[in-house]
């Protein structure tokens, strides 16, 4: 199997095992549950509920607050219980509605559309907008919005997301085996929509049966291939898939992958794109790995979006040691939040629990100037460089060298032997660059 | 819940190496040539070599102490510098040579400018450095070669016995290239009996000698096997990188391939090029010093650049120069260019658009 792989990258311990084998099991309806108005890039979703109002499961309970937005529906049948600031899986607090369960999971009435194929492109993208879906692999960029190319730019290849690169996180995996035929729907709507001849599911080596089964399930279909890839971080994020799949390079300096004719989409947001397509059904559920050493069993579980941390922590039995760190998404890019009281989000993959020895922090050293960051590095930047001038307060030559091609994907500070907070420092740049050019306009 | 838990900025997973394992790792690498001295030198080697890791060590904890810093003795940097030093003397220097050269290479080398990653030079070449400018004798001239052993080195060069007396009498007690040197710059040796002898020396057995280290010459730098040992361990475990050692190297074999023959261009031999890598501290200084961290270049390019220069620097050395060997002041050269290597070879970032 010709694998295939872009330049630079490292190799964590996958920690996959723990959850792996796991099927998805579904979780019980929570109490209450919270839904940020904030689970995606772009405007705030703006509520259209009070408190006291009744509300059904995927009723909407917030419209979208701009083009670049999306709306947000209720996840479970009960009341509205309060408007106010909650806990964020990015570790920030924003404004979320809570509901309180009436326990009877009363749903909006879904239809069945099935010749749903033979709708035109843009009623498909109107309920795909509709159904509030967003990237479900992390970054949660509008998805309506990545299938509307402006005028002049065509797409040809749709690409999905099946790498999963992140150590732990298993629910990708899972959905794969589980779903395949969902996911290969998805595809083909997200194809049909952008128009695009080619289609690709990129899968990394260390899932070896997804392959197969999408190989074979796929054997019929010409213009969709499926693609094996090296085991290796950050396989799957977006430019790099983009690069190992097609040999296309997404610019950069802001690029976005339709300058190469591509969109990348994540398995998980494929079967979304079905469910609301054939079903109108909203997203208000999604699989999510909790793992961890400490966790007493690590499940891939189907939970409705807004279900607490705490709640999901629970249904595995809690843990076996005192918890050290919360990693909201996987441990190379998630988030450290300090509370379990958090509301899971559309774009949550992962939670991961960490005990007190390994949420240990090494002391920052000097940098011995060895260059294995610039050797990891899949952009091609001089982290060190970087981080050396914004430690200087010289936001001027960070941005010159590249702060803000960083994706933050952190194999830099994987590797540094002085434990330098690399991505902290190029965060601090990111934020600086920013403040600068908006003093400027 | 009363639980403090752990906020970071991600990752929140980390590579088990830290600079002290980095340091520790070279310490391990540098032990099969020590050891190899040992075998062909004597324990004198092992002595010489504590003594200069102790003042070493002793030096940088001094300093940091006087410098009111956090004292870094145990992350092993001061003790890698002490061995290198130790490696660039023969074995029957006095004590207090590696002595003084440790104190220096600390003191002046590393400290004077902030300690470790600060340094512009790697400090025991500039120890090395020192030792050779104040003591000449003591380090370059008069190698011993200890060992019934390296008899076989010397009868590859019995040819030159029948010299003329006035011929200096270096060539029979030196070092390989000293030999070399001495024969591109006399004019009292007839040409047959210079391609005689440097036939002699690119001999398969001499080769052999210089490989396992059946030569004289400095503790570190007589066994280019055990040194490659090493190498290959810290290849192995991602501390050194290829481009620096191999730039150097195949710079060196070209340039001797294309200007080392003593009768014109390309009148090498394919064998000299290998004699002149095996000799002196090539290996040694290609491998464990010009690969020093702090002193070499980050980027990529700048590191097959660094190399080359390294190895251009040594050829005119060996070749046009003074000294029989050049690797040390190489690498000295070209650690002073490496902040302007660096800067002229960032790379081009993935994606980079070309400028319209």
């Amino acid at each position: 199997m010709g694998l295939k792989t872009f330049p630079g990258g490292i190799h964590p311990h996958d920690n996959k095992s723990f959850s792996k084998d796991k099927k998805i099991e579904t979780m019980p309806l929570p109490e209450k549950i919270v839904i940020p108005l904030s689970q995606h890039i772009g405007a705030p979703s703006k509520p259209i509920v009070k408190v006291g109002d009744e509300v059904l499961a995927g009723q909407r309970i917030a419209e979208a607050g701009g083009f670049v937005s999306i709306p947000m529906h209720s996840s479970i049948s009960g009341k509205v219980t309060k408007l106010d600031k909650f806990r964020h899986p990015t570790g920030t607090l924003v404004q979320g509605i809570e509901i309180t369960s009436d326990g009877e999971d009363k749903w909006i009435e879904l239809i069945d559309d099935s010749n749903y194929m033979e709708l035109i492109s843009k009623d498909m993208k109107d309920r795909i907008a509709d159904a509030g879906i967003c990237g479900m692999g992390g970054a949660g960029f509008p998805t309506h919005v990545k299938l509307s190319p402006p005028k002049g730019k065509t797409i040809d290849t749709i690409i999905l997301n099946g790498v999963e690169c992140e150590p732990y996180l298993t629910a990708d995996y899972r959905i794969m085996l589980e779903q395949a035929e969902d996911i290969i729907s998805g595809l083909k709507i997200l194809m049909k929509i952008v128009d695009a001849k080619n289609g690709v599911v990129g899968i990394e080596a260390n899932k070896p049966d997804a392959i197969k089964l999408f190989k074979t399930m796929l054997k019929n279909d010409k213009n969709i291939k499926v693609v094996g890839l090296h085991l290796k971080y950050p396989q799957g994020a977006e430019k790099q898939l983009i690069y190992a799949a097609t040999k296309r390079k997404v610019p950069n300096k802001g690029g976005l992958p339709m300058d190469v004719n591509v969109v990348v989409q994540n398995v998980g947001t494929a079967i979304a794109v079905y469910e609301a397509v054939r079903y109108k059904k909203p997203l208000i559920e999604r699989v999510i790995t909790v793992s961890g050493k400490i966790v007493k069993n690590p499940k891939n579980i189907k939970a409705r979006i807004g279900t607490f941390y705490s709640d999901l922590l629970e249904f595995c039995g809690g843990t076996t040691e005192d918890i050290g760190k919360i990693i909201s998404g996987g441990p190379m890019m998630g988030f450290a939040i300090p509370s379990l009281e958090t509301p899971m989000t559309k774009g949550s993959s992962g939670l991961i629990l960490f005990d007190k020895k390994e949420a240990h922090k090494e002391k920052e050293d000097v940098c011995l100037r060895c260059g294995r960051c610039v050797d990891v590095c899949p952009l091609n930047l001089v982290p060190s460089l970087i981080a050396h001038h914004v430690r200087n307060d010289d936001w001027d030559s960070a941005e010159k060298f590249g702060v803000m091609d960083c994706m933050k994907c952190g194999s830099c500070a994987y590797v540094c032997p002085s434990h330098i907070k690399l991505i902290q420092w190029i965060d601090i740049g990111k934020i600086k660059v920013n403040e600068k050019r908006t003093n400027n306009t | 819940m009363n639980d403090v838990f752990a906020v970071s900025a991600a990752p929140h997973i980390k590579q088990r190496i830290s600079v002290s394992s980095v340091m520790w790792q070279v310490v391990l690498a540098l032990t099969p040539a020590l050891l190899v001295g040992i075998f062909f030198f004597g324990i004198q080697s092992l002595f010489l070599t504590l003594y200069a890791v102790i003042a070493a060590v002793t030096t940088e904890a001094l300093i940091q102490k006087f410098r009111k810093v956090p004292i870094t003795i145990s992350d092993g940097s001061a003790v890698v510098t002490g061995i290198l030093i130790a490696f660039n003397i023969n074995s029957s220097s006095p004590w207090w040579l590696p002595v003084i050269g440790a104190v220096f290479a600390i003191a002046i080398g590393k400290q004077i400018f902030g300690g470790l990653g600060f340094n512009i030079f790697n400090p025991a070449l500039l120890g090395r450095a020192f030792m050779v400018a104040s003591w000449p004798t003591l380090t370059t001239a008069g190698w011993k070669a200890t060992t019934p052993m390296s008899n076989l080195f010397q009868s590859s060069i019995n040819g030159l016995r029948n010299l003329p007396s006035n011929v200096p009498d270096v060539i029979t007690s030196a070092t390989p290239l000293g030999v070399v040197k001495a024969l591109r710059d006399t004019t009292q040796i007839s040409s047959d009996m210079a391609n005689t002898v440097m036939d002699n020396l690119t001999s398969m057995n001499t080769l052999q000698d210089l490989f396992w280290g059946n030569i004289g010459g400095v503790i570190g730098e007589v066994s280019a096997a055990a040194l490659l040992i090493g190498a290959a361990f810290l290849a192995w475990k991602h501390i050194i990188e290829w481009r620096i050692p191999i730039s150097y190297i195949g710079t060196v074999f070209i340039l001797i391939y294309m200007f080392g023959g003593i009768n014109g261009m390309f009148s090498a031999s394919i064998l000299l090029p290998i004699f002149h890598i095996l000799s002196g501290g090539l290996i040694l200084g290609a491998f464990f010093m010009a690969t020093d961290m702090v002193t070499s270049p980050v980027t990529k390019r700048g590191r097959l650049i660094f190399g080359m220069g390294c190895g251009i620097i040594t050829v005119v050395i060996r070749l046009i120069g003074g000294y029989p060997e050049g690797v040390s002041y190489s690498i000295l050269f070209m650690n002073m260019v490496v902040p302007l290597i660096d800067r002229y070879t960032v790379p081009k970032p993935f994606g980079q658009i070309k400028r319209v």
